[in-house]
């Protein structure tokens, strides 16, 4: 089985975000991968690990350090890592859907994994538009996959803790919302001795497409009320607890 | 036990040892022995590892289970992991394999030299290794150690952020640009966690008073790891490890002083191995030094009865016992009286060998947390301060007081004591 994984490298929120311009200062925040595509990645290599195959993790490098995610990636058991060399931070889903979609086309793919969303645009577009270019069925909110000869068997998951069982045929695009098992952890001298020995193949962004949003500003937001913390003892936190309840008319 | 049972014993009519037949009629009282032999291979797998040898010196004197804090809470020890992986049970599998904290207590008391400190990092990462099962907990500190550069998942960019709080200057050796006599690891819970930053800030305005010639690393400045090589991540520990001493060595600096006992631990007996000598000290020797100018200097009294906890990491792995009651002692007002368990018996608080990382898990597999244990010890003293000298513990502790009832104690590093008693109750 071919399989590719396409990632998204985003910046981080562990820090506040630095604003420069219409945009995140992106000279001066880390990116990290998408935690949607830690479990794309993962049920990737579990599929493979079930019926054979090899996986091919591929993203645009945005800054320069897209190697830090890919090595990560074959630490886990990825087989194959591809950057296409953007190196253009501001490249929104859309711009970086086609791109994927180019430098995925000749791979051949069965299925290709992609995270349902990343967290810095909430967009969702990138599995569906790689779809879209390829000419293939694309499946979102999926929470686990089994792949047998050219179908799949993929759980979907709907709001309110509903879900649902689709045999999809193959090739296909996969939006992985969470993975069947949390993903498992690549220990570091595994990690270094990817960075040492393996190749990182380079493919030129080819392609062009835009989602048609123009930021006009970007600001941190307002903050406008603050949480309260009761002190005191767990007795004193409770009795003014059922005061604050009583008083709103809940208890 | 978790993990498939691949032991197996059998009973045996009779059994013959170098030549002697051991089930001999001079070896019965009234009838044939039952002879039991077990497979070896459960142990073998642990003692092959590199560094675990002495897993099977073990002679099941049970000296060792005596000591262990965590059989106090729990079903634990040397002898007993001997003897759960001779009948059957596959270390790098179980739950066990997670429980101890190396806190080397066991080791002072062994016969044989058993040494978990060596054994259980071997037996973790061969388990992280082969891809077994690790706490979830455990796997986000080495993963937030990865990335960020400290366990707390904080960004590298604030971790000189606490100096604010301090009020008094903090320099960073970078921007001073000359040699400084002591170069101050601050460590990642002072810089980053709000009880740890207490400490530092107290620490800096201690150096101030004291006048000493300091700065620290700043933004440079990293995890040590240690505990997480303890926990069985050697690679990340290697990785910082290497990264720390290109730091280290960048700047010119006559002395290392650590806030915490793991940081020393790391510096001082895993650098060498890889290329590092410098001296390096904790906080309380250094300080321990200055007493005659300290005391002075602590002009408020602290009217508090106290108990003062001993770090594993800086009593029993670094023989540092007497510089923290020292500086206690030179608080004016303060009464210090000892828990049961104290010096080379010190309780471990459970933070070590990764255990700071996997309270959650280890709650599943004891009957109540050590640091609870340890807080419900401090309590029946009497104090009303439960002092400590670890960055680890602030935390650990001021939530098992809690837990356990005991509000009515403190938790406080002794630096946070020390600045008490120079600049009064703020
Ligand atoms: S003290 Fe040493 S020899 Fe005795 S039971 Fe414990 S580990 Fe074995
Ligand atoms: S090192 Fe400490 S926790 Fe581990 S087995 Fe020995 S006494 Fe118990």
């Amino acid at each position: 089985m071919n399989i590719v994984v396409a990632i998204k490298h985003i910046p981080s929120i562990a820090d506040d975000l630095p604003v420069k311009g219409n945009n995140v200062d992106f000279d001066s925040v880390d990116f990290v991968l998408n935690e949607c595509d830690e479990h794309s990645i993962e049920q990737a290599v579990l599929v493979k690990e079930a019926v054979g195959g090899t996986v091919t993790v591929i993203g645009v490098d945005m800054i320069g350090e897209l190697d830090n995610a890919l090595h990560l990636a074959l630490a886990k058991g990825a087989d194959k890592a591809v950057k296409i060399t953007g190196d253009d931070p501001a490249a929104d889903s859309h711009m970086q859907a086609k791109w994927l979609a180019e430098a995925i086309k000749g791979m051949g793919a069965n299925i290709v994994f992609a995270g349902v969303q990343a967290s810095n645009d909430l967009d969702g577009q990138i599995g569906p538009m790689i779809a879209a270019y390829l000419d293939m069925p694309y499946i979102g909110g999926v929470s686990s996959v089994e792949a047998t000869g050219d179908s799949a068997t993929v759980n979907k998951e709907f709001a309110g803790g509903v879900g649902a069982k689709y045999s999809v045929s193959m090739p296909l695009v996969a939006g992985v919302q969470v993975c069947v098992k949390p993903p498992r952890y690549a220990p570091m001298s595994k990690v270094r001795q990817m960075a040492q020995t393996a190749t990182i193949e380079k493919v030129a962004p080819s392609g062009d497409s835009s989602s048609g949003l123009v930021f006009k500003k970007m600001a941190p937001p307002v903050v406008t009320g603050h949480a309260e913390m009761i002190e005191g003892s767990s007795k004193e936190v409770a009795k003014k607890i059922v005061e604050l309840l009583k008083s709103k008319g809940l208890a | 036990m978790a993990g498939p049972i691949k032991a197996k014993f059998v009973e045996k009519e009779h059994a013959i040892v170098d030549g002697v037949d051991i089930s001999g009629h001079w070896n019965r009282m009234f009838e044939q022995r039952v002879i039991t032999e077990y497979t070896p291979e459960l142990i073998e797998k642990i003692a092959d590892l590199p560094n675990a040898e002495s897993f099977a010196n073990c002679y099941q004197c049970a000296k060792c289970v005596a000591v262990c804090p965590v059989d106090v809470v729990g079903n634990y020890g040397p002898r007993k992991l001997y003897r759960y992986a001779q009948t059957g049970m596959d270390l790098t599998e179980a739950p066990e394999l997670w429980l101890c904290t190396t806190c080397a207590n066991c080791l002072r008391v062994c016969p044989k030299e058993v040494n978990m400190v060596k054994i259980m990092p071997a037996a973790r990462e061969e388990a992280i290794l082969q891809g077994k099962f690790v706490p979830a907990e455990l796997q986000q500190a080495f993963e937030n150690t990865a990335k960020s550069g400290n366990p707390l998942g904080q960004p590298q960019r604030k971790r000189d952020a606490w100096i604010q709080s301090a009020g008094v200057p903090v320099p960073i050796i970078k921007d001073l640009g000359r040699k400084v006599s002591v170069l101050w690891y601050v460590g990642s819970y002072p810089s980053y966690h709000p009880r740890g930053i207490d400490a530092a800030a107290a620490a800096a305005r201690i150096f101030n008073a004291l006048g000493i010639d300091f700065a620290i690393l700043g933004k440079e400045e990293k995890d040590d790891a240690d505990s997480q090589r303890l926990a069985g991540e050697k690679g990340l520990f290697e990785m910082m490890t290497e990264q720390n001493i290109e730091t280290f060595n960048k700047y010119e600096w006559d002395e290392m002083v650590v806030t915490g006992p793991h940081e020393l631990n790391a510096f001082k007996n895993v650098y060498p191995k890889y290329g590092f000598e410098r001296p390096v000290v904790h906080y309380s020797t250094f300080l321990a030094r200055y007493l005659d100018q300290l005391k002075p200097l602590l002009k408020h009294s602290v009217k508090k009865k106290i108990t003062y906890h001993d770090p594993c990491y800086l009593g029993r792995h670094n023989g540092e016992y007497e510089a923290p009651r020292k500086l206690l002692e030179a608080i004016p007002g303060v009464e210090l009286v000892e828990m049961q368990r104290n010096r080379e018996n010190g309780y471990c608080c459970g933070g070590g060998g990764g255990g700071m990382w996997m309270d959650s898990f280890t709650a599943k597999h004891t009957t109540m947390r050590l640091s609870e244990k340890r807080a419900m010890e401090a309590a029946s003293t009497g104090a009303n301060v439960l002092a400590v000298a670890c960055p680890f513990e602030v935390s650990r502790f001021t939530d098992a007081v809690k837990s356990t009832g005991n509000e009515h104690v403190d938790v406080l590093d002794i630096l946070e004591l020390l600045d008490r008693s120079m600049r009064g109750e703020q």
